[in-house]
């Protein structure tokens, strides 16, 4: 039972992130996405008459919701059982180390992933406005990384490579460019 | 022979396996080990994020790669044998391959990688971090509910194609 309880290495792991796409296929015809849970629970809870929100998301959702009920009951299972440090490269630590960051003993910062982290202008921006921009940027562009890249590219689509594109894109600005600016630190 | 993904057969056809209505606890199962996965893995980490965008380790392109090249090779053959679903439900797998991407792919891309990038976090892993108990992530849950609510009041006035 070692294994389950130390990291995965990404030959394991990747695959059987891959295999979800044809299992959900075979078990119902259904494109795997995550994101697409967000716009059902904004239809179920606040659809307000819009005409994005207006259609049945229990018909269409209700399997992605369960999913997502899965993600964090597999979270918690995971979180009781395993390690929490993240072994990142050597490079990496000393980048974020340059921009301030100090605590590296969990899956995210303290300093900023936390309840008093959401108090600074960092958390605020990191949490909120990031959160924000995933939402809105995933359900615009029609897929998140689940969907697009895993998905999408699965079935070699032109769009979900663009996206995927425009994913990367997005993350090197807000890396190289916002973070420092955010974080302080700096060179 | 083929197969009409339309119209499943009647029960007496010759559909090899049982089919029986769609049921939920497969996808709480498959949320599970999902969410096991992607601790076990860090992929739900802020920092292994960071080392992706800084090119300092194979580790994040590893997965999406491997993820990727299993998910083509699966799709391909779904489509070559003409496999149907378990339930009987049509396949929803896209067919518009060539479909020229529109504004909002690159635009809606970039804007989802700018907050992937700052939270370190895509859909998934939100869930997943949240079980994990880094409950502070709620607030990026509710946050990435309003940006989608905000996409669904805003969508005719942006641009698409």
């Amino acid at each position: 039972m070692e294994f389950l309880t130390r990291p995965w290495p990404w030959y394991v792991a990747g695959p059987v992130i891959g295999l979800t796409v044809p299992l959900v296929y075979l078990y119902a015809g259904r494109k795997w996405g995550v994101s697409s849970t967000f716009r059902d629970v904004c239809a179920a809870t606040f659809p307000r008459n819009l005409e994005y929100f207006s259609y049945s998301w229990r018909e269409s959702g209700g399997w992605r919701l369960t999913m997502a009920v899965g993600l964090v009951i597999g979270g918690l299972i995971a979180g009781l059982t395993g390690p929490s440090e993240v072994m990142i490269s050597e490079a990496t630590r000393a980048d974020l180390s340059a921009l301030g960051i100090t605590d590296f003993g969990g899956l995210m910062p303290s300093e900023i992933f936390s309840w008093a982290g959401l108090a600074t202008p960092a958390g605020v921006i990191l949490i909120v406005v990031g959160g924000f921009l995933v939402g809105f940027g995933t359900r615009y562009a029609n897929g998140c990384t689940s969907g697009h890249a895993i998905s999408g590219l699965s079935a070699l689509r032109v769009t979900s490579f663009v996206a995927v594109l425009g994913f990367f894109a997005g993350g090197l600005i807000a890396t190289h460019l916002l973070l420092p600016l955010i974080l302080g630190g700096g060179s | 022979m083929a197969v009409d993904t339309k119209n499943p057969a009647p029960a007496t056809g010759g559909s090899s396996m049982a089919t029986g209505p769609e049921r939920l606890w497969p996808y709480l199962l498959l949320g599970i080990v999902l969410g096991i996965v992607f601790t076990r893995s860090e992929v739900v980490s802020w920092f292994r994020i960071q080392e992706m965008f800084r090119f300092q380790a194979l580790h994040m392109y590893g997965i999406i790669g491997s993820a990727v090249g299993v998910g083509a090779v699966s799709v391909w053959l779904i489509k070559k044998l003409g496999l149907r679903s378990l339930t009987d439900r049509p396949m929803e797998i896209p067919e518009d391959r060539f479909q020229a991407p529109g504004t909002q792919y690159w635009a809606g891309g970039t804007a989802f990688g700018l907050g992937w990038g700052l939270m370190g976090a895509c859909p998934g892993p939100i869930y997943v971090l949240i079980g994990n108990g880094v409950t502070v992530m709620i607030v990026a849950f509710l946050s990435a509910l309003a940006g989608v609510w905000t996409y669904g009041a805003l969508r005719h006035r942006l641009p698409h194609s």
